[in-house]
């Protein structure tokens, strides 16, 4: 799409991107430098309209990712285009009529609003921010918005601290549909949200991407939660993708070890089958991104993994129609046994 | 009975009133038995393990009536002497956050030996090799070496491992852990979760485990307490309660989480409403404001936990699977 400014079939386009970060350490001369490869050379599509889950353990680099598609950290290399324009090489100008069209709703519902704003001012910043409305008509706006997430509309002259977790998410959620946004990224939205009010908040999310026309990526951590929200999903390890399929076929047939792993590890509130379950338990821990182990990155704690494995790079391939996952040994392991997911309710 | 909690209230002073935490709270505990307690933040889970342990932080917390009776003796009765030799040595505690457990500036070692020295009588060496051997256990890697390292040098899941070997190095009767692996990531979690399920075979410890992941309680415990606003309104084996669930909480609860093990549903069914301010909580069933079930009944007078089905109570005015909700 590279060139052209012809929306594709993808509404985000990134390819080869990395985000690193350098951290230094000390004075000269013993200061010492390392760089965390957060994201490191990352093909990734979204098309319009779709929500991409993104799941991995914490530290795979999947909110880093999230906020290199808004530039709200700068990606190192790549490329990266959102509707066909370039939003790496995007001057300030272009790069905030973009951000205009991509948003974000962010995981802590009380650290992402200012306490010394009322809602009303919180939700109506950015159209102040665009000039998109002012006075009565900005006011009006505002209310609209609050019907849209389920707030009363009458709440706007109320500080945050007035509302309990799963309203401030709700609020945070009209505040990024204030600009009318056509992608957004959500980042572990409920998961500092108790269980009976996570509900809530994924249906309201998954209504207003139906109504609005929206594209989402669905950053977390629960892989019950992207099930459900998602149309497909990305798995990241150590920051790379290892695994990208359709949700059906990603949590039906697992190609990649490492999601193998993690839906197996998964507990699910049914005691006869947690109790007869035969988990994949992987060894210790996630290395360092600072210093990602050679070959594939997984290999340290992979239970199939072989001497290749340790040297060769896996590329992400496409392994079944629509299904691409980046591992050597795909078609030499038997198909994963599925325990977790039931053929009928 | 290995414990039995009986009428337990514990209230918390807030500049906005007194907030029961825990409401009259009673339930038993089997030799040998693990028993999860979940519910949602606020529902009182921790403050009944903290009560148990009588370490609810004074002066705003105090445990106002009830009692804890644990071996045929009423812990809330002892001098906090006597008390002192039963934390650690009778009734061990973990938490989230191991960090906060483990002093920092002490190495393993040092923290293990310490009360293997008092409770169990050992001298430093014989101390230290229980040490070793309680670190193998739990899977520490190079645990002769390993035990002489400072918390800092642990993962997060190495950490907790540490905590559960100091929690089990004087062969406690009860442990009480409290969201052990809430912190952690998934496949963490999972060798955390399969190391208790390996211990539960080899020591007799009788378990409670807290936690809001509703499927960690399934795959680890026997039995299950659900909690709402301070009180038990469910008590059952885990087998009933998750197949056969009697109180709206918690098949609201159920209904309301995605689940790998079922199909997808185009609408999660979301529980209505927020959780009561434990400072005026409503009068009748405390569940009452966002529950389909709710009748005149459940608006004036607190159902009581009563016994529906063999060995499964539940709080609560309607039998749910004969009314509409």
């Amino acid at each position: 799409m590279s060139g052209t400014t012809l929306a594709g079939p993808h509404l985000v386009d990134a390819s080869g991107l990395k985000t690193h970060f350098t951290s230094r350490r000390g004075l000269p001369p013993l200061r010492h430098t390392t760089v965390i490869r957060a994201v490191d050379g990352v093909d990734i599509t979204i098309a319009r309209g779709e929500t991409l889950g993104l799941v991995g353990e914490s530290g795979c680099g999947k909110s880093t990712l999230g906020r290199s598609l808004l530039r709200l950290v700068e990606p190192t290399a790549g490329s990266l285009t959102f509707d066909g324009i370039d939003v790496i090489g995007a001057d300030d100008g272009s790069l905030r009529r973009l951000r205009r069209r991509m948003q974000m709703v962010f995981q802590d519902p009380y650290g992402s609003l200012d306490p010394r704003m009322t809602v009303e001012q919180a939700i109506g910043e950015p159209l102040r921010i665009h000039a998109l409305a002012s006075g009565a008509k900005r006011s009006s706006r505002v209310r609209e918005l609050l019907g849209q997430v389920g707030l009363d509309p009458r709440v706007g002259e109320r500080y945050p601290h007035e509302f309990s977790g799963g309203q401030r998410q709700r609020i945070g959620i009209a505040r990024a549909l204030a600009v009318e946004p056509e992608f957004i990224v959500c980042d572990e939205p409920v998961s500092a949200l108790d269980v009976s009010i996570q509900a809530q908040v994924l249906n309201l999310l998954d209504r207003l991407r139906a109504e609005l026309r929206l594209t989402f990526l669905f950053v977390a951590h629960d892989l019950s939660v992207v099930r459900h929200i998602s149309h497909r999903v990305a798995v990241m390890y150590l920051g790379s993708v290892v695994e990208v399929a359709s949700r059906d076929r990603l949590y039906a047939e697992p190609l990649h070890p490492y999601t193998r792993a993690l839906l197996s590890a998964v507990p699910v509130p049914n005691p006869r089958m947690e109790k007869g379950r035969q988990r994949m338990i992987l060894k210790g821990d996630v290395p360092s991104p600072a210093r990602p182990p050679s070959g594939c990155r997984f290999h340290t704690r992979c239970p199939l993994a072989i001497e290749r494995c340790s040297v060769e790079v896996p590329i992400l391939e496409e392994k079944r129609p629509g299904h691409v996952a980046a591992c050597h040994l795909v078609d030499r392991v038997p198909p994963a046994s599925r325990p977790t997911v039931a053929a009928a309710p | 009975m290995l414990l039995s909690v009986e009428h337990l209230t514990t209230e918390f002073a807030t500049n906005r009133g007194v907030a029961k935490a825990v409401d009259d709270v009673s339930f038993e505990l089997r030799e040998g038995e693990a028993l999860g307690v979940v519910g949602e933040s606020g529902s009182g889970k921790s403050v009944t393990a903290l009560s148990i342990m009588r370490l609810v932080a004074r002066p705003a917390g105090r445990i106002t009536s009830g009692c804890v009776r644990f071996n045929d003796e009423n812990l809330l009765d002892l001098s906090e002497d006597e008390m002192r030799r039963v934390r650690g040595k009778q009734i061990a505690m973990i938490f989230q956050d191991p960090m906060s457990s483990l002093n920092p500036v002490l190495s393993i070692e040092r923290q293990m030996t310490e009360s293997l020295e008092l409770h169990e009588g050992m001298t430093r060496r014989q101390a230290r090799r229980r040490a070793i051997e309680m670190l193998e256990l739990v899977g520490i890697p190079d645990a002769p070496n390993r035990v002489d390292d400072h918390p800092y040098q642990f993962s997060g899941g190495m950490r907790q491992r540490v905590m559960i070997a100091i929690a089990l190095s004087c062969s406690p009767r009860l442990l009480i852990a409290d969201e052990p692996t809430t912190a952690l990531d998934v496949t963490i979690q999972a060798q955390i979760t399969d190391l208790v399920q390996r211990l539960r075979s080899e020591f007799t410890t009788s378990i409670i485990w807290i936690s809001h992941d509703l499927g960690v309680v399934a795959g680890l415990c026997d039995r299950a307490l659900v909690m709402y606003a301070g009180q038990v309104i469910e008590d059952g084996t885990v087998d009933d309660i998750f197949a056969d669930p009697r109180h709206p909480y918690t098949l609201g609860l159920l209904r309301s989480i995605p689940r790998l093990d079922r199909p997808v549903t185009a609408e999660l069914v979301p529980i209505d409403g927020s959780p009561p301010d434990l400072v005026s909580p409503p009068v009748g069933c405390p569940f009452q404001p966002r529950c389909a079930y709710s009748v005149a009944r459940s608006l004036e007078e607190r159902p009581p936990l009563q016994e529906v089905l063999t060995g499964h109570k539940v709080a609560c005015w309607v039998d749910i699977t004969k009314a509409a909700g």
